[in-house]
């Protein structure tokens, strides 16, 4: 899809209160040009929270609710069942949270919400930590990073939100990231035009969070793309498929190393060849795991 | 019409003829019929709305809160555990000055494990800008709860509204109930779809973003302003609900022989029905006792009971609540409308019914006695078995 299909229209407005280089309003951005003015968003505490800027101006042209921590999706599914009960079928309704308010304390509220099968699209933008309280360790921390919660490295695993929103079997699932607006308008699309709780996850890079200079969000979004570590798929009514440039790297060859994204962040400096060596290896099982999927779906004829 | 009916299912009746848009809740003992019921009139096509049914309490006030905010009416139910559970969310229903009603089946904290009545969930609410009322009977509960949406939607208002009633004394008690015809419900009730604190994408707008200090304490003060509207909108709509149905509320209290005693009990719930047997024995005997139960419980009546406290020499305030270290809610409450009419009755506080014990006729005459003796302060009435 070429870029000049992109609508002209802004719906997140100059103004706003987020950091120079913030990936997640790079991701906002296009999101929001993709779904156009009748969206309804839900935002749980969030850097967002703070982006929409201070009572009475804000930085948003949809409506929007600010909701708790932990409450957007259930939020969420009221206002939907509102909305169509009030007749308006028309428009959508958007979680748009970050990792600590969906793969922590607002997981349950989101489970609950794609079992119930709320037509809500839930887009997570994953800047793998607590950021707006001063960057503290989440449950999408990736391990071995730096976090003032985590000072000598994150101990633990990235939780892989998306595989389990798949496991929950809603029509569908998708990763974005903020270098690749087009495979972000069509994911976004097409998330619209299906009934159902769609779940997206992006990546969104941090420049004070991540330790790296703001000019760099992009490049280092598209370095998480090219060396592997961020894979950019789909899971369309059970389906997986590869998007974007991620089609073209199941060959290990074609993948840059991942100590190229590594090296660009503060948050991995005190790595040592033996750490890099030990992400490379889980980023090259990670796409076995995938390997082994398409495999099974060519297999199965799927 | 009338139909013979538990506390529970009194709401159920009310909240069908609300006409409600959305219900969302999740199951805790003693609340579970309400929604059971609401179920029925939902899935049999009585009731036209969209049941959620949630993962937790702190959802069910989540998901009413996004519904409010698009401009649908809402209905949900909880007790006990259930309430502490949602507690977060039930302030920011206020804060955001959604008119979400609200039953609250008390029933006593764990642990240990209770599923009897006690009112300390209900009056852990007591400052979260909700509107409060306290019913003592199945009746009550389905009046209360068609008045909850008068005031909570009320322009003057837009304040979350709350009914609460005792866990199976009223809850699971079958009694007599008149309900008041649809068509009735119907002109009493604010008009749906009207109101103007709702999101829309043709004037988009935000609902609860960051405000600075300044903005803050102006918009907390809008709420303030907001519940002192409350008493004189829930007195309208108590008489109003009065004229339509033949019960009048424009009362915030119950009163038995208030203005003519020496000493007062100031109760709350369904304890009051032995309470009020006690005083007429007591009189019967030359005792000069009265008897106010409290029914709007926020905003709190300080005139009304302060009025009341003036002619009174003492007062014997009956808490069903656990409290340590202090004195209980109503208690205080109490005291605040005796110095704020700049009287200072005798005072005992007395808590008694946790966790469901029965607080019986006779138990009313001990307390006064106590009382008669010299008691004063605060004591906890063990009473039972």
């Amino acid at each position: 899809m070429a870029h000049r299909v992109f609508p002209k229209e802004e719906l997140l407005l100059k103004g706003h209160a987020a950091c120079p280089g913030c990936g997640a309003t790079v991701l906002l951005r296009h999101v929001l040009k993709a779904l156009g003015p009748k969206t309804y968003m839900v935002i749980p505490a969030s850097c967002s929270s703070v982006i929409a800027g201070p009572y009475p101006k804000t930085a948003f042209s949809v409506p929007l609710l600010h909701i708790a921590f932990a409450a957007s999706a259930a939020a969420a599914s009221g206002m939907v069942e509102a909305l169509e009960k009030l007749g308006r079928r028309d428009v959508n309704v958007v979680v748009w949270a970050g990792d600590g308010g969906t793969v922590d304390i607002g997981l349950q509220a989101l489970s609950g919400a794609a079992e119930r099968g709320h037509n809500i699209i839930y887009i997570c933008y994953d800047n793998e930590a607590y950021m707006n309280t001063g960057i503290q360790k989440s449950g999408s921390t990736p391990p071995k990073a730096w976090t003032t919660t985590t000072p000598t490295g994150n101990p633990g695993f990235k939780k892989d939100l998306p595989s389990i929103m798949a496991a929950h079997r809603i029509p569908y699932v998708a990763t974005l990231n903020p270098a690749y607006p087009n495979d972000i308008l069509y994911k976004v699309r097409k998330a619209a035009s299906i009934r159902g709780l769609k779940y997206l996850h992006a990546l969104s890079p941090c420049p004070p969070g991540w330790r790296y200079d703001s000019r760099l969000t992009v490049k280092i979004a598209r370095l998480a793309v090219e060396t592997g570590v961020w894979v950019l798929y789909e899971v369309d009514h059970g389906v997986f498929r590869l998007t974007g440039p991620s089609k073209h790297l199941v060959d290990k060859s074609r993948r840059k190393p991942v100590v190229e994204y590594l090296k660009l962040q503060g948050r991995f400096r005190h790595l040592s060849e033996e750490d890099v060596e030990e992400i490379q290896r889980m980023v090259d099982e990670n796409w076995e795991r995938i390997s082994e999927i398409l495999k099974d779906q060519e297999k199965r004829g799927v | 019409m009338k139909k013979v009916l538990t506390g529970n299912y009194a709401a159920a009746y009310a909240v069908r003829a609300a006409e409600p848009d959305v219900i969302s809740a999740y199951p805790i003992t003693p609340q579970t019929p309400i929604i059971e019921k609401l179920s029925e009139f939902v899935d049999s096509g009585e009731l036209d709305a969209r049941f959620v049914r949630v993962e937790s309490e702190h959802s069910a006030m989540a998901a009413v809160i996004g519904a409010s905010s698009v401009g649908a009416r809402t209905y949900t139910a909880t007790s006990s555990q259930g309430l502490f559970y949602m507690y977060e969310v039930c302030w920011w229903a206020a804060g955001a000055r959604l008119p979400i009603v609200m039953g609250v089946v008390t029933r006593a904290l764990g642990p240990p494990w209770s599923i009897w009545s006690e009112h300390t969930d209900f009056y852990a609410m007591r400052d979260s800008g909700w509107v409060m009322y306290f019913a003592d009977s199945a009746q009550e509960v389905y009046d209360l709860t068609l008045q909850a949406y008068m005031v909570a939607e009320h322009p003057d208002v837009l304040l979350p509204t709350m009914v609460g009633w005792d866990a199976f004394e009223v809850s699971h008690t079958y009694e007599p109930v008149e309900l008041v015809p649809l068509d009735r419900v119907r002109r009493l009730l604010p008009e749906k779809g009207v109101r103007e604190n709702v999101l829309r994408d043709e004037e988009p707008a935000s609902l609860g973003n960051l405000a600075y200090p300044d903005d803050y304490i102006k918009i907390r003060y809008g709420l303030r302003r907001a519940m002192e509207a409350a008493r004189r909108v829930a007195r309208d709509a108590g008489a109003k609900f009065g004229e339509a149905a033949g019960r009048d509320y424009s009362s915030p209290l119950e009163c038995v022989h208030c203005g003519d005693s020496d000493v007062l009990f100031v109760t709350m719930g369904s304890i009051t029905g032995e309470g009020v047997e006690a005083v007429r024995r007591l009189r019967e005997k030359g005792e000069s006792v009265g008897l106010a139960r409290i029914r709007l419980y926020r905003p709190f009546p300080y005139e009304d009971v302060g009025e009341l406290l003036e002619s009174a020499k003492g007062v014997i305030v009956v808490n069903r609540a656990s409290r340590f270290g202090g004195y209980a809610a109503l208690s205080a409450d109490v005291m605040a409308a005796a110095a704020a009419r700049g009287v200072a009755p005798g005072m005992l506080e007395v808590v008694a019914g946790v966790g469901g014990v029965d607080v019986r006729m006779e138990d009313f005459i001990g307390m006064y006695e106590r009382f008669r003796a010299g008691a004063r302060g605060s004591m906890w009435w063990i009473g039972g078995r």
